[in-house]
C-alpha cells in the first residue's frame, strides 16, 4: 500500500478584495510518497492559491489539511513555521536565496534552524546535497554571484536539507531557459525515482508537466482532471 | 527563545550588517553624535555647576548661625489694647545687640554632632578701609584663625604670608587680594580701618588670601577675634556668627532648622544663602537634559528610518525565511539584534567621542575675570555620565528598532512570494 504524505479535503477559500470571490471550491488533493505531481491550469484558476494553502503558509481557508500524518487546521503560525521547517521544502519561481550569504550558508540555514544536527554535520549534509546537484564547486561563493539556473539548484538543495516529507514548487522552472528547465526536471525526476521524494509543483510548462507522474488540472477553482 | 535559535538570528543579523558596512556605520554615527554631545554637554554643564557650587561652598559656611534682626515684633499697642484693632505705622527695630550669646558653648555643642566637620565663632563687622582720602567699604572678620582654617582651608588660599602670622601678630590682618590691590597695599604695609561707630585702628597686613570669588576677595579681611572686639570696643564674649561646616554639605538644609530650634538663633544653610548662584545651576541642568534628549530622539528616528528601509529591502528574504520555517519571533530578533548592535557600538563610539570632546573643552582657555578666578572651562569627568550615555543609547535604539522589527515579524510571506 502506498504511503500518503499529503491529503487535503474540501478546501474552500474566498478572496475578499476587491470583492468577495470564491477561488477554491471544495478541492480534494492527495499526494503519495514518491509521487511527482504537477498542478496545472490557466492563470487565475487558483492553482497557486491552492499551493499556498497546502504549504501551510495560508491559513485562511475551510476544509481539512493533513501533511505527514498531522492534521494542521487550527495550528498557530509559529507552530506551522516549525512544521514547515521540518516537513516541507520549497522551490520558488524566483530563487530567493539570501544574497549576502554563501551558497553553503543558504543551504545550511533551515537545518541550523531545525537544530537536529550539529553544525559540522549540517555542513557535511549540505555538501552531500550540493554534490548530488553538481554544485559543490560553488559552495563558498556568495549566492548573488550565481546564474539563475545555479541559484535554482542551490534552492533545491536548501529544500532538501531537512529531508522533508514533501517538496512544494511554485513554477520552479518558470524563470529558467530550456537547458536549466530540463536540468531541474531531471533533478526532480531523480529525486522521486531514486530517493522516493514526494513533489508537488505548480507549473505553466506543459512539457514539464507531461513528464511528471501525475497531472492535476484545475479550472475556476475546481479540479477538472 | 532557545539559545540556538538566538545564535542563528544573531548570525543572520551580523551577516546583514556587515554586508552593508557604510549604511551600518551611518546608523551608528547617528547614535554616536547624540551620545557624544550628551556626554560633552553634561560634562561641561555639571562642571560649571560644580564650580559655582564649590565657590558657594568656599565662600560661605554650610550653616551660618547669627542673630537675625527682625522688625516683626509686636508693637506695644498689642499688649495694651489686646481686644482692639491696632495698626502701627513705620515700625522700627529696637536697638538690639546682634550678639550671639554663649557662642562658644553653642560651637562646642555643634562640634559634638555627627557629620559636623567643624564649627567656628567669629565677629563680623562692616568697616571702612582708608585709602588716602577715599574710604573703601568692606568687612572684617575676627576669627580664631586655626579654627577658620579647618573650615575653609585658608592655608591653601594664601597668596602671600602664612595664617600663623596672625597669631604671633595681634595687630595683624590678612586681606583679600582684590582689596589689597584696590588699596595699593602690600604685605607689611599698615592700613587704617574705621568702624561704623567711628573708631579707628591701624593694622598691619601679614598675609593675602584669594578664595576665587570677587565679592569676597575684594571686600574681606581676617583679623584676630580679640583685635576686632577691641576695635569695636565690645566685650570678650561679643560674637556675631557661628559657622558650621559639615562632612556632607547636602545635609545642611535638614540640619539648619534643627540648630535654629535648638539654639534660638537664625540658622541659614548655604543653599538659601547662595540661592541666586544655584538658580543658574538648575537652569543649566534643564537645558542640558532637554538638548541631550532631543539629540537622542533625533538619533532614534535615524535608526527607525534605516531599519524601516532595510526591512523594506529585505522583504523577500523575510518571506523565504518564514517559508523555510523561521517564526515571527525569529525574524523579529534578527532585526532587534541589528538595532541593538547599532545602538551599542554607536553609543560606545559616542562615549569615546564625548570624552575626547570634553577633554578638548577642558583645554579651552577661559578668563573668569574679577568675578571668578579660573583659567580654563571646568569639565566634570564623572563616570556616571558614561554609564547613563550607554544605557540611554541602547534604550533609544531598542525603542526605535522595535516597531520596524515587529513589522518584519508580521510580514505575510505569501504576498511577497506570489509576486
Amino acid at each position: 500500500m502506498k504511503t500518503e504524505v499529503l491529503r487535503a479535503t474540501g478546501i474552500t477559500k474566498y478572496f475578499y478584495e476587491p470583492e468577495k470571490f470564491q477561488v477554491l471550491k471544495g478541492i480534494d488533493v492527495q499526494v503519495n510518497k514518491g509521487e511527482f505531481v504537477a498542478l496545472v491550469g490557466k492563470s487565475g484558476c487558483g492553482k497557486s492559491t491552492l499551493m499556498y494553502v497546502l504549504s501551510t503558509m495560508d491559513t485562511q481557508y475551510e476544509g481539512e489539511l493533513i501533511v505527514a500524518g498531522q492534521k494542521l487546521n487550527d495550528w498557530s503560525q509559529n507552530q506551522l513555521a516549525a512544521f514547515r521547517n521540518q516537513h516541507i521544502g520549497f522551490v520558488f519561481q524566483f530563487h530567493y536565496l539570501l544574497p549576502e550569504f554563501t551558497v553553503l550558508q543558504n543551504i545550511m540555514l533551515p537545518a541550523l534552524k531545525l537544530n537536529r544536527w550539529t553544525e559540522s554535520e549540517v555542513e557535511e549534509r549540505a555538501y552531500t546535497k550540493l554534490k548530488m546537484l553538481g554544485m559543490q564547486d560553488h559552495a563558498l561563493k556568495v549566492s548573488a554571484k550565481l546564474s539563475g539556473g545555479q541559484q535554482q539548484r542551490v534552492a533545491i538543495a536548501r529544500a532538501l536539507i531537512n529531508e522533508p516529507d514533501i517538496i512544494m514548487g511554485d513554477e520552479p522552472t518558470g524563470n529558467l531557459d530550456s537547458y536549466n528547465t530540463q536540468l531541474v526536471f531531471d533533478i526532480f525526476k531523480e529525486l522521486t525515482d531514486v530517493y522516493h521524494q514526494s513533489i508537488i509543483a505548480v507549473t505553466h510548462d506543459e512539457e514539464f508537466a507531461a513528464k511528471s507522474s501525475r497531472i492535476i488540472e484545475m479550472a475556476d477553482g475546481k479540479i477538472i482532471h | 527563545m532557545k539559545f540556538t535559535s538566538f545564535k542563528l538570528s544573531a548570525g543572520i543579523a551580523k551577516t546583514q550588517l556587515l554586508s552593508k558596512p557604510r549604511q551600518t556605520l551611518v546608523a551608528m554615527l547617528g547614535v554616536t553624535f547624540g551620545i557624544g554631545m550628551f556626554i560633552a554637554l553634561i560634562s561641561m554643564m555639571t562642571g560649571l555647576n560644580k564650580l559655582t557650587e564649590d565657590l558657594a561652598m568656599t565662600s560661605s559656611p554650610d550653616i551660618r548661625i547669627y542673630y537675625d534682626i527682625s522688625p516683626d515684633r509686636k508693637s506695644i499697642a498689642e499688649f495694651v489694647n489686646q481686644e482692639g484693632l491696632n495698626i502701627t505705622h513705620h515700625q522700627k527695630p529696637k536697638n538690639e545687640s546682634i550678639k550671639v550669646r554663649n557662642a562658644k558653648q553653642i560651637a562646642e555643642q555643634i562640634r559634638k554632632r555627627p557629620n559636623v566637620k567643624g564649627a567656628s565663632i567669629l565677629l563680623n563687622s562692616q568697616v571702612f578701609y582708608n585709602y588716602g582720602p577715599v574710604q573703601l567699604n568692606g568687612t572684617i572678620a575676627g576669627v580664631d584663625i586655626l579654627e577658620e582654617d579647618k573650615l575653609f582651608d585658608l592655608t591653601h588660599k594664601m597668596k602671600e604670608g602664612r595664617i600663623e602670622n596672625l597669631i604671633s601678630n595681634p595687630d595683624g590682618i590678612i586681606m583679600g587680594t582684590g582689596l589689597a590691590k584696590k588699596l595699593r597695599a602690600k604685605t607689611g604695609d599698615r592700613v587704617v580701618i574705621t568702624t561704623p561707630q567711628g573708631f579707628t585702628q591701624t593694622l598691619k597686613i601679614v598675609g593675602l588670601f584669594q578664595i576665587g570669588i570677587g565679592v569676597v576677595d575684594n571686600t574681606r579681611s581676617y583679623a584676630n577675634l580679640s583685635t576686632v572686639q577691641t576695635i569695636l570696643q565690645k566685650e570678650k564674649s561679643f560674637i556675631t556668627d557661628v559657622n558650621v561646616k559639615l562632612y556632607d554639605y547636602t545635609k545642611a538644609k535638614e540640619l539648619a532648622p534643627i540648630l535654629q530650634n535648638d539654639f534660638g538663633y537664625k540658622a541659614e544653610d548655604w543653599e538659601t544663602a547662595n540661592a541666586t548662584l544655584l538658580v543658574g545651576a538648575i537652569i543649566r541642568n534643564i537645558i542640558t537634559y532637554a538638548v541631550s534628549i532631543t539629540l537622542l530622539i533625533v538619533a532614534g528616528f535615524g535608526i527607525y528610518n534605516i531599519l524601516n528601509i532595510t526591512i523594506h529591502n529585505k522583504m523577500k528574504d523575510i518571506a523565504i525565511l518564514k517559508a523555510m520555517g523561521f517564526s515571527g519571533p525569529d525574524v523579529r530578533s534578527i532585526f532587534m539584534i541589528q538595532s541593538l548592535v547599532i545602538g551599542f557600538f554607536g553609543s560606545l563610539m559616542g562615549l569615546i567621542f564625548g570624552f575626547v570632546f570634553s577633554y578638548l573643552i577642558s583645554l579651552a582657555p577661559f578668563n573668569g575675570g574679577d568675578i571668578i578666578s579660573i583659567t580654563h572651562l571646568p569639565v566634570n569627568f564623572n563616570p556616571l555620565f558614561y554609564v547613563i550615555g550607554i544605557v540611554f543609547g541602547v534604550a533609544t535604539t531598542a525603542n526605535a528598532g522595535y516597531m520596524p522589527s515587529r513589522k518584519a515579524a508580521q510580514v505575510d510571506p505569501i504576498e511577497i512570494l506570489r509576486g
